[in-house]
């Protein structure tokens, strides 16, 4: 499903003296089938921006179109319902959000909601334990008695059984150790291959942005900063650092290397070893020429 | 939806009311519910009437704003007043009204007891509104200290009252965002028959106890690896101070007060 935000503004307990503007006049349009990072510094309206996803938040002002659905500030679609359950979120920390007796349970309650069959459950539970990393043999034990990192993919499992066009993320990997992170973000980059899902991806990492998102878009102070491919984006050091961000390590490097020894290496999203290779190939050029 | 809440909402601001001493402001209040039950003629409702809208105007937050914050009050000031209409049995009857017959008593009375009930609100919650929950227990603390002498454990009921205070909004947030990230899972809060709508509460309340607790752990912790023990030695880093402000305050307080009594009926 495409997203389209069109002059999206959303205004936190408005009319009090606590008013806050969190979005402003945001537009932009995610094609189905992308999977975008939203990058931001904190408070620049990342996780407001997500909540008008799936209907959470109605816009103060402006309209949110999700496939069909529209959302704006008078109306709000009559099955919010069925759209929940086309767009599936997975908030920050969502482990607090576990609640049920046992892990099985728990993974079912989303698409129990949805009016899923039981029998189309079990069998989605079949390809969803497995593929978050999770023993079936924690499928009876209580979530509360799990390492955070297991309640982590118990509950990023309890989204996936819902089986969602639209994949929603916000910092799906804060708080998890190094591998742990890279395996939960490479569940999620396959699933949205295999499936072809719209994935968004709310993240502080530059490396996940550059490593899996086909498209970027920072957010500054409620306001779309820049937006572009990761190689537009990601090579406009001055105008990141203006907003407290970073360029990504590789690109830093690359930068670096470049300017050292010379040389024009583009950066075109290469994976590292691939890098790697041209420069071992930018080195032997140069040592040649001597 | 938890935005209509202002009680215990803190607003920050510098006016007069703002910088009163809050032992003053607690007993102002205190002494101010108790002689509202005085008032009983049109002129000692007017005196009190003003001293609290007075009131509301110096600390510059806006009425619409504070009237909002009421709206869940409302319903019980309605209540009360078509309560009184319809029982209170007083004075002539002005009309008569599906069977009912309603006395001019019974309105003056619902009235007056409605009034009575919309001031004590909000003089209490405008405590709340300008007062910071730490001076609020400072003040309470210090004003409940003569009762150390019979043992009263006064320092550990302050400091379960501010720790109270300083989570109510914490919990508010996290009911805000676990109910979001369950209703991204199809709970359904607000449609649908009453038995699904109280089951929809499990998967709310269970996670809010489970953090509460480990909060509560958490914080226990902290306060331990900072060496807390207690209120036996421990020194403050604000210091109450009465100052002159606070005394004409109370003057022109003890004043209306006097008024509310030269006026009223006996």
């Amino acid at each position: 499903m495409d997203i389209t935000f069109k002059d999206v503004s959303y205004i936190y307990q408005a009319n009090s003296p606590f008013a806050h503007k969190a979005l402003e006049n945001l537009s932009f349009h995610i094609p189905s089938g992308s999977f975008v990072a939203v990058i931001g510094h904190t408070g620049s309206g990342k996780s407001t921006l997500i909540q008008h996803l799936n209907g959470l938040l109605t816009p103060t002002k402006g309209q949110v179109q999700i496939g069909d659905y529209l959302i704006n500030a008078d109306k709000k679609p009559e099955n919010l319902k069925e759209l929940r359950s086309r767009v599936g979120v997975v908030f920050q920390y969502p482990e607090h959000q576990l609640f049920d007796e046992t892990v099985a349970k728990d993974i079912a309650f989303g698409p129990k909601n949805f009016g899923v069959t039981k029998t189309e459950i079990q069998k989605r539970m079949k390809d969803i334990v497995p593929a978050v990393g999770l023993d079936e043999k924690l499928l009876n034990r209580s979530p509360f008695d799990l390492s955070g990192g297991q309640m982590r993919r118990v509950a990023i499992a309890g989204v996936l059984a819902v089986k969602p066009e639209i994949l929603v993320l916000d910092e799906p990997t804060a708080g998890l150790d190094p591998r742990g992170q890279r395996e939960i973000m490479d569940m999620f980059s396959t699933l949205h291959k295999e499936q072809n899902l719209t994935t968004v991806l709310v993240t502080h990492s530059m490396e996940d942005a550059v490593k899996y998102a086909d498209h970027v878009i920072i957010m500054n102070k409620g306001t779309k900063y820049m937006e572009g491919t990761p190689e537009e984006v990601f090579t406009q050091k001055e105008a990141l650092n203006q907003v407290q961000l970073d360029v990504p390590e590789m690109i830093q490097f690359l930068n670096a290397f470049n300017e050292r020894f010379g040389d024009k290496i583009q950066f075109k999203r290469q994976s590292i070893p691939r890098l790697a290779m041209e420069i071992q190939q930018a080195l032997k050029g140069a040592e040649s020429d001597e | 939806m938890n935005n209509t809440i202002i009680i215990g909402q803190y607003v920050p601001g510098n006016s007069l009311v703002h910088r009163l001493d809050p032992r003053m402001k607690i007993t102002i209040i205190f002494l101010f519910v108790i002689f509202i039950f005085f008032a009983n003629n049109v002129l000692s409702y007017s005196i009190l009437t003003a001293f609290a809208l007075l009131t509301v105007i110096i600390t510059k937050i806006p009425i619409r704003f504070i009237l909002k914050g009421l709206t869940p009050v409302w319903f019980l000031i309605i209540f009360t007043f078509i309560l009184h209409l319809i029982v209170t049995k007083e004075g002539t009857v002005l009309i008569e009204l599906l069977g009912f017959k309603i006395y001019s008593g019974a309105l003056i009375q619902g009235f007056a007891i409605s009034l009575r009930f919309f001031l004590l609100i909000l003089i209490t919650s405008l405590l709340t509104l300008t007062t910071t929950p730490i001076e609020i227990t400072d003040a309470i603390e210090d004003l409940l200290h003569p009762l150390k002498k019979i043992k009263f454990p006064v320092h550990e009921l302050a400091l379960m009252m501010s720790i109270s205070l300083r989570f109510i909004p914490t919990l508010l947030q996290e009911t805000d965002k676990i109910s979001k990230a369950q209703a991204s899972r199809g709970v359904d809060f607000r449609t649908g028959p009453i038995k699904e709508r109280i089951k929809a509460i499990v998967p709310l309340l269970v996670p809010l106890f489970v953090s509460a607790f480990k909060r509560a752990e958490e914080l226990a912790m902290a306060m331990e690896a900072r060496g807390y023990q207690g209120g036996e030695g421990r020194s403050k880093l604000r210091q109450l101070k009465i100052r002159k402000m606070d005394i004409i305050v109370f003057l022109f307080f003890l004043l209306i007060i006097a008024g509310l009594f030269v006026t009223r009926n006996y």
